[in-house]
């Protein structure tokens, strides 16, 4: 984080010195599409705050751990569709549910589908791409995801094949 | 008036929070922390995050877009579309506008649903992050599989879109 703010300061000053009118353009483009682009991320907000609501860490928690393991990756992905959450809190809590012995192929399903499916990231998303292709892609990668789950389970040997 | 609706949701939205925090009305009052708590994350990476694409719109030329991401670019392309995205930060929410600047330049479809679905899955912080907790293995196995079958889909999708003369909108 700290290096993303450094570097911007950076290049900034870089642009300033080198070319004012310049960076004063780059401003203005940047307030312009961010400013455009605020509404979706409002409703993105507003949906992420339900969301986190609804499923909480603890009930994923409970959820992941219990039942067979095949239909505990199929609920992982859909929770990971559904949710989002930054690395930094999803992958202790991947740690926590292997400590309770979750399979490896669970936590595969729930970390991937959270970082590549996004449905409450959809707002923001069909504002570029377009609501059919935004969908397409979710369902890719949605795809994607499982294929990586399962193989997966296959190398650390919870599933054979 | 699908207007009008997505506003009066929003605004009773903020009504329900507002009545919560007033009356200690629990689920509200935990949904409008989770707002606030989503909120301050995204504001601290967003703005940044502008600020370096219009950066980039301004001092990168069209010209050494197209040739390094464009449609004759080769695997190249899709090469630094992976490298682009390992120091993305944030998340998807990020990455979607990154896609629209690249597109602006010129780059072809392929090569940014490749940047996107990449920085999904190989961010350099987050990949350290998920080795520490789950092992090298785990991390291996994920970026491994995922990865070609992100640049096979991209490759796809992107070749019937240009045929479609599909466009990213700019916003």
């Amino acid at each position: 984080m700290l290096i993303l703010y450094l570097a911007t300061t950076i290049l900034f000053i870089i642009s300033l010195f080198t070319n004012r009118k310049k960076t004063k353009k780059a401003l203005k483009i940047a307030f312009k599409r961010f400013h455009k682009i605020l509404p979706a991320f409002l409703t993105m907000l507003i949906f992420i705050s339900i969301v986190i609501y609804i499923f909480p860490q603890e009930l994923i928690i409970k959820y992941l751990g219990i039942g067979n393991k095949y239909i505990s990756t199929l609920i992982a992905s859909l929770i990971g569709s559904i949710t989002l959450m930054p690395g930094f809190i999803a992958f202790p809590l991947a740690g926590i549910l292997r400590q309770q012995s979750v399979p490896y192929m669970v936590l595969s399903a729930f970390t991937t589908t959270l970082m590549l499916v996004g449905i409450v990231t959809f707002p923001i998303e069909k504002e570029y791409f377009g609501v059919k292709i935004t969908i397409v892609r979710n369902v890719i990668c949605f795809v994607i995801a499982i294929i990586v789950a399962f193989v997966t389970g296959i190398v650390f040997g919870e599933i054979g094949i | 008036m699908k207007k009008i609706l997505k506003i009066s949701l929003i605004v009773l939205y903020f009504l329900f929070i507002g009545i919560s925090l007033i009356f200690h009305f629990e689920s509200g009052e935990a949904i409008g922390k989770n707002f606030l708590s989503f909120a301050f994350s995204m504001l601290k990476i967003v703005p940044v995050a502008f600020v370096l694409i219009g950066l980039f719109e301004v001092w990168i030329r069209k010209k050494t877009i197209e040739k390094h991401l464009g449609d004759n670019s080769s695997w190249r392309g899709y090469f630094w579309a992976i490298l682009l995205s390992g120091t993305t930060v944030g998340g998807l929410y990020v990455a979607f506008p990154i896609a629209a600047v690249l597109f602006k330049k010129g780059a072809k479809l392929g090569v940014i649903f490749t940047y996107i679905g990449a920085s999904a899955v190989c961010r350099i912080p987050m990949a350290i992050f998920e080795a520490s907790f789950l092992g090298i293995k785990f991390m291996l196995i994920r970026l491994l599989v995922s990865l070609p079958l992100i640049i096979i889909s991209s490759v796809i999708m992107g070749n019937i879109l240009s045929k479609a003369n599909y466009e990213i909108a700019e916003r």
